[in-house]
């Protein structure tokens, strides 16, 4: 169809049939104001403000709901307009309490906004004004109902957005309301407390209780920044006035979350403020921790380091980097251990991943997320098989929504109901263990009825005639008992997954080995390599990693076996490469793993550990052995923000600092480098935990210069081929997704476009063990909001925060 | 073989005022002279002339008892069946003229009818599909399946016929628009969520005869190519939906439902789904939300359901009246259904006519008929010989026609013209005792309580015309109301989302329109010139009148009436809430208490005024 010519406000324009007069007339700049209007959500032209007139049209038109005509000719400010827009102004502010000298959002809302457009000061109405209780029941926000609009904006966002529909609309007429069901507190509801609807609030019904009477919006500065929490990395507003954060918004800008956060990234971030921060270094002396000065404390470190090195030599040292660390810090970290002439160093967070992680490096050659967290929006079908997104990466569970509300099919296969199984077209609740059995027999039934991609398999895979010849065996038939589904039903999961052009895959990247952890995650790239869903958009393995820079923490070389962006210690060039660079001898010899450490039963030979971050001594079932094995160390230094259980086993605890204090880039887990910037300066005597990295490294001798954590960035950066075209500059306003090989590169939405990390992709043998299988223990809980293993360092940010107080089993958080 | 039928009213109106204990009174009275295969009962829809029910025929002779409870039954048939005396005191006695009718075609509120929607209201058992199927039913429907689906709109269309629920939209133009949407799946969908308060026909349609609703459904989703039809009805109409659950049953067992429908190649089946009671769930999108299970409110249009509708597909929505008219259009074919009504309104509407005239109930009249025929040949003129004031047509959202434009045809275009709307065929008669005032903030009492709350201009506007109104009618109205009435009714008019808000203010705007003066009266005089508004009147006792028996003071409730016995009583005004209870008991003869309202002395000169108010002159 060919543009639309119309006239606005007396200027012709072009625009794309379907467009409405609201969207049309914002193209030429014309600022038509609107309530209930949000781009994300269907319109519904409930307020009326946004009328426009229409000439030849009978009465004024809802902009935001009617599409524009060929020849039409509007008027977006005519008198008629103004004279409705002032009558509705005037009905709003008659019922709505004038407290604008003590709200919260004077200053930016958009009824005082408009009634300042247009001159409304005194509504002339006078009569019944609601009279609400306030819903102060929740630790987060207040909810006063008086202020209300009923835009509606919120309950979109609740019930479309993110599926918690915890509000909707009560009662008819002037007495119309918004809130939870029976008239119940938000507390007592299913809400959870992601924020949404504070964010989109267009007046001050909504307000978060931590800024309140801290700052007016025209005296808070907005610093860009990364959540803390999970991989997903969204972009938020850290809202700072003087020296203190009083609030976050979410970054409506970010390509990642697009204005949407949960409850982790709107209330989360207030351990910053915590009393309980570790400020100053600490020297266990006696059993007891004494303050003491950096020079005591560094030098203590130094002559310790120095002392094991020189007792039992290099190998003796260990390096635990965490994945909440900056990819600067990471790399420093890394550097530094592997300085000291050891690769013994890793990430503990990790090690829980190294299940999913060693899979998909056999079967595809790189660990990483295959696809973007956004192209699920555009995926046909979506296949989720043991986790919960909604809950342990809300946004990934958003975009899960809005896919299904754009028409894909989602199949859910878990041992529970999740978040999701609510708006699955196919819920399957499996037997404990049957995941592997399901994919096997998807995979089967796909051979079976020829909905295999046989161009694909040619061309890209190895391993499929031992494949199929393995699998012939997975019949519907046999399985089904073991899954605790029907014939049928196995089928139709088949069904749907091959039968579209463009399906995804979303599990956990935390199910271990013992539980069949790396089984299912071969099981399930033998189904995405089966249908040809690799290597293109909106298909794909979706196995989100658990911490917000894990992913970084991995591509900085905070591993044992391999340098940055994965290059192999064992290759000569590349140990020569970082020699060069590095100034410094590096070891051949591949580290230890935290699994090598920790796993073992044998003596450690590990003898002082150096731990950035990380809680290992609280982390998983193990922890108990965890704690002996740190104990019965020479020499511990941990660097963290909290007293943790780890901390707590230290010889040093150096304080570092939280992300809001740090400038530095995090890799999400779609391999997205995004830049964090620092909103507030670091209390008392922490530093930034670089330059307290540089200032080991300075005192051990080495010869480090770096003016910034730029400096170090653009160190990794020319060393790593994936970052090599990435830079501050670059990522200034939006993050790029490596590989990115050069500086004119736009970065990689999608992996192996062409060709696979270890070239083809490998089909596996997947045996079921049929001896595992019937005394399997259900799969425990995945949560990252929650305190289940993988998530030990967020946990002790959650626990000194305020959303340490949410109500368990809400909503999609079961 | 029998030789009588008698029919009893069953709709349920009767049903409340006693026609089921009549049955069984008349089966037991029957049994008892053995005439119980002689005659035969039959419960019928409704007749549409509740207010005397429960209504009682006899065939073949069709005499007419009207008001028979269960003791009257005896009598009826010793009397009546076995000694053939006609039971005088159960004919209809006409209130004006005061003749007695014994047959129902002689009585005036029949006479001047034509009941062709409810062609078998009161006529036949609705409870029996092959009463219906012998008066013609699903003739029209066979003859739909042999027709094209265009030919059946193109007949439609021919007929002229509008719909009934309101608007008046040309049916046949919203099949057409159904019929060329593109779809895999259309429904149809019956409009059953009568709202209008006193509206009643669709229920009584639904009650008396829901095959003609079935069938009228058939025919239209036929025409637009559905094989889905839902009947959307309030949850307070149980006894329709009961009649509707035998009906949509036994037409499956006949095949009329189903599969290959007649042998053709058409299928449908019908749902029931109950409403919840919401006056804004008649708006066809809200509805089409309700149905769905979301909240009912309406959505913006377009897309109009017939592109987009229930489910997102294709949806042809109309009402009950319209649709019990379809069958006879295929039946007896559109020209000759054309014959009836106006140039631009064709066929009957059926008017639930209530209010301050001698006969109420359910009135089908031509299209074109003037409101004088209905409210004083059908309607029997005003009670108690009154003054006709004004008729409140179309409900909530109408508007009032007064007096001098009684000779308005009734039709969609007169009454849109003088400020009214057809709605859904609501017919309030007002008479000189009614303040028009007041009855345009009872309007908007409703209205204001019946909105979704969606959109501002109707749910903040018409609570604010209703406060408005009610400091009018409470003698604290200023001399800008008026003008903010107007303004405001303009707002809501323009702005709002659908037709329940853009209709709401219809109820003042014609009340200024046709009453201007009874509203300055209020504001300027602080007099309410009907002596409704309470607010504004004074009780007075007449000292030359009064005989001092002390019976007025004795029923005072707050003890405002003084007075040694045999001297005259004197009402204190401050005292005085305006019960009218002294009114009341003062002796008939004596009338000494007087209802007044001559403006409020205080209230006379008020701040407000500037001097260029009437108060002033």
């Amino acid at each position: 169809m060919s543009a639309i010519k119309l006239t606005i406000d007396g200027r012709e324009i072009e625009v794309e049939p379907g467009t409405t007069i609201l969207e049309a007339a914002r193209q030429i700049g014309a600022d038509i104001p609107t309530f209930c209007h949000d781009p994300e959500l269907p319109p519904n032209g409930a307020c009326r403000i946004c009328v426009v007139e229409v000439e030849k049209a009978r009465a004024l038109v809802a902009s935001c709901v009617t599409p524009v005509a060929p020849g039409m000719v509007i008027h977006t400010e005519s008198e008629r307009v103004v004279r409705a827009r002032k009558e509705i102004l005037n009905l709003q502010i008659a019922n709505h309490p004038l407290v604008c000298i003590t709200c919260e959002k004077t200053g930016e809302c958009k009824l005082q906004d408009y009634c300042y457009r247009y001159g409304v000061s005194d509504s002339g109405y006078v009569g019944e004004v609601k009279d609400l209780p306030l819903d102060d029941s929740n630790p987060f926000f207040v909810r006063d109902m008086n202020k209300c609009i009923l835009c509606g904006i919120c309950v979109g966002k609740c019930q479309d957005v993110v599926g918690a529909g915890a509000i909707d609309f009560t009662k008819r007429g002037f007495i119309s309301n918004v809130g939870p069901a029976y008239e119940d507190k938000i507390e007592d509801s299913t809400c959870v407390f992601c924020g949404l609807c504070i964010d989109s609030c267009p007046v001050g019904a909504l307000i978060p209780k931590v800024g309140r009477g801290k700052g007016r919006p025209w005296e808070i500065e907005k610093t860009r920044a990364i959540c803390p929490y999970c991989s997903v990395g969204c972009g938020i507003n850290l809202h700072v006035r003087g020296s203190e954060i009083i609030g976050v918004t979410a970054d409506q800008q970010s390509p990642v979350n697009r204005g949407h956060l949960c409850a982790r990234g709107k209330f989360g971030w207030d351990y910053q403020k915590s009393s309980e921060r570790l400020t100053v270094p600490l020297v266990k002396s006696n059993g007891v921790f004494v303050e003491v000065s950096w020079e005591e404390a560094l030098g203590l470190i130094v002559d310790n380091i120095e002392d094991v090195r020189n007792r039992y030599g290099s190998l003796s040292l260990m390096g635990l980097c965490s994945p909440k660390a900056t990819n600067e810090e990471s790399y420093l970290f890394q550097k530094l251990i592997r300085s000291l002439g050891s690769n013994n160093v890793d990430s503990y967070t990790r090690h829980c991943h190294a299940p999913s992680v060693n899979a998909l490096m056999k079967a595809l050659g790189s660990a990483a997320m295959t696809n973007s967290i956004e192209e699920l929006t555009g995926t046909e079908a979506i296949f989720i098989i043991e986790a919960d997104p909604l809950d342990s990466h809300p946004i990934i569970g958003y975009r899960v929504r809005e896919a299904v509300r754009s028409g894909a099919k989602l199949i859910v296969a878990n041992e529970k109901a999740v978040g999701l199984s609510d708006i699955a077209h196919y819920f399957f609740a499996l037997e404990p263990g049957g995941a592997l059995a399901l994919v096997n027999t998807m995979s089967n039934v796909i051979l079976e009825e020829g909905l295999h991609d046989q161009a694909f398999i040619g061309k890209r895979t190895e391993g499929f005639e031992a494949f199929r010849k393995a699998i012939a065996g997975y019949t519907p038939e046999f399985t089904a008992e073991l899954t605790g589904l029907t014939e049928a039903e196995i089928r139709t999961a088949a069904r749907v997954y091959a039968g579209v052009e463009k399906a995804a895959i979303i599990s956990s990247a935390v199910i271990r080995e013992e539980e069949g952890g790396d089984q299912l995650v071969l099981a399930l790239v033998n189904l995405a390599l089966l249908t040809g869903n690799l290597g293109k958009n909106s298909c794909g393995l979706y196995l989100p990693y658990s911490e917000n820079n894990l992913q970084g923490c991995a591509d900085m070389g905070a591993l044992p076996a391999v340098l940055t962006g994965y290059q192999q210690l064992k290759e000569k060039a590349v140990r020569e490469k970082f020699s060069k660079a590095w100034k410094i001898p590096i070891s051949e010899k591949e580290g230890y793993s935290a699994a090598d450490i920790f796993n073992t039963k044998k003596e450690s030979s590990i003898k002082a550990m150096f731990i950035l971050g990380e809680n290992p001594a609280a982390c998983g079932e193990e922890h108990e052995k965890t704690a002996e094995i740190l104990k019965s160390l020479d020499f511990l230094v941990v660097q963290d923000i909290f007293m943790t259980e780890t901390a707590a086993l230290a010889d040093v605890v150096l304080p570092a600092i939280a992300f809001a204090e740090k400038l530095g880039t995090y890799t999400n887990t779609e391999r997205r480098v995004q830049l964090n910037r620092p909103a507030v300066e670091p209390p008392e005597e922490a530093y930034p935990d670089w330059e307290v990295i540089a200032e080991l490294a300075g005192w051990l001798g080495f010869e480090w210069n770096y003016d910034s954590p730029e400096d170090i960035f653009n160190e990794m950066a020319a060393l790593t081929p994936q970052y090599s075209g990435i830079s501050y500059e670059r990522i200034e306003a939006e993050g790029i997704q490596w590989p990115c090989p050069g500086k004119n590169h736009p970065g990689t939405r999608y992996l192996y476009e062409g060709r696979f990390g270890r070239g083809l992709g490998l089909f596996s043998i997947i045996e079921l063990d049929h001896s595992r299988k019937f005394d399997q223990k259900p799969l425990p809980e995945i949560h990252s909001i929650g305190e289940h293993g993988c998530q030990c360092i967020s946990d002790s940010m959650r626990n000194h925060s305020v959303i340490s107080s949410m109500k368990k089993n809400r909503g999609g958080e079961s | 073989m029998y030789e009588r039928h008698i029919l009893i009213c069953a709709g349920t109106g009767c049903i409340s005022s006693g026609a089921l204990e009549v049955k069984e009174a008349l089966i037991e009275e029957l049994d008892k002279h053995g005439l119980k295969d002689k005659v035969r009962i039959i419960m019928s829809g409704c007749h549409g002339f509740c207010e005397k029910g429960p209504i009682f025929i006899v065939y073949p002779e069709d005499v007419f008892y009207c008001g028979v409870q269960a003791e009257d039954v005896p009598e009826i048939v010793e009397e009546y069946l076995i000694k053939g005396n006609m039971v005088e005191r159960l004919l209809y006695h006409d209130p004006v003229s005061g003749e007695t009718h014994v047959s129902h075609d002689q009585i005036m509120f029949y006479h001047k009818q034509l009941r062709q929607a409810l062609r078998n209201c009161g006529v036949i058992d609705p409870e029996n599909i092959d009463e219906y199927i012998i008066r013609g039913g699903y003739i029209g429907l066979k003859k739909a399946l042999q027709m094209e689906p265009m030919e059946v709109v193109n007949e439609v269309k021919t007929s002229g016929l509008r719909g009934r629920g309101g608007a008046g939209f040309p049916t046949g133009m919203k099949w057409q628009f159904a019929n060329s949407s593109k779809g895999d799946k259309k429904y149809v969908v019956c409009n059953a969520d009568e709202g209008d308060p006193g509206a009643f026909m669709d229920r009584s349609l639904l009650e008396g005869d829901p095959h003609a609703i079935l069938e009228g459904m058939m025919i239209s989703g036929r025409a637009i190519g559905a094989d889905e039809g839902y009947i959307y009805v309030r949850s307070e109409y149980p006894l329709a939906i009961k009649r509707l659950r035998t009906a949509i049953r036994q037409a499956e067992e006949y095949g009329m439902l189903g599969e290959n429908i007649l042998g053709f190649d058409f299928n449908f089946k019908i749902k029931i789904k109950e409403g919840a009671g919401a006056f804004v769930c008649g708006e066809e999108t809200a509805l089409l939300a309700s149905i769905e299970g979301q909240r009912g409110v309406p959505r913006h249009r377009p897309p109009f359901p017939a592109v987009e509708g229930l489910w997102s597909k294709p949806t042809c929505i109309n009402n009950v009246e319209t649709l019990a008219n379809v069958p006879l259009i295929l039946r007896r074919g559109a020209e000759k259904f054309a014959t009836i009504g106006t140039e631009g309104s064709k066929g009957t509407k059926v008017f639930a006519l209530t209010g301050k005239v001698n006969n109420t109930g359910l009135v089908e009249v031509p299209m074109g008929v003037t409101i004088r025929e209905v409210v004083f040949d059908i309607g029997g003129g005003i009670r108690y010989g009154k003054k006709f004031k004004a008729a409140q047509i179309g409900g909530p959202s109408g508007g009032c026609i007064p007096d001098e434009h009684l000779d308005l045809p009734i039709d969609f275009d007169s009454l849109t013209a003088a400020g009214a709307m057809m709605g859904s065929g609501g017919l309030v008669v007002v008479d000189e005792d009614t303040c028009m005032v007041d009855m345009a903030r009872y309007f908007l009492n409703f209205t204001r309580k019946e909105s979704c709350g969606q959109c501002i201009p109707c749910r903040l506007g018409t609570t604010q015309m209703y406060e408005i109104l009610e400091d009018i009618t409470e003698g604290r109205g200023k001399p800008e109301d008026i003008k903010l009435l107007e303004e405001l009714a303009w707002a809501i008019k323009k702005g709002s989302m659908c037709g329940l808000g853009q209709t709401a203010p219809n109820p003042v705007l014609t009340t200024l329109r046709y009453f201007r003066d009874e509203y300055e009266a209020h504001v300027y005089e602080k007099r309410c010139p009907a002596l409704v508004c309470k607010a504004l009147l004074q009780y007075r006792i007449d000292p030359e009148k009064c005989i001092g028996c002390r019976r007025c003071a004795k029923e005072c409730p707050v003890d405002a009436i003084s007075g040694e016995k045999k001297e005259p009583h004197v009402i204190d005004q401050e005292k005085c809430i305006k019960c009218g209870a002294c009114f009341e008991a003062c002796p008939k003869k004596v009338q000494a208490v007087e209802v007044l309202s001559e403006g409020l002395p205080e209230l006379k000169e008020t701040e407000a005024c500037e001097g260029d108010c009437k108060c002033q002159s």
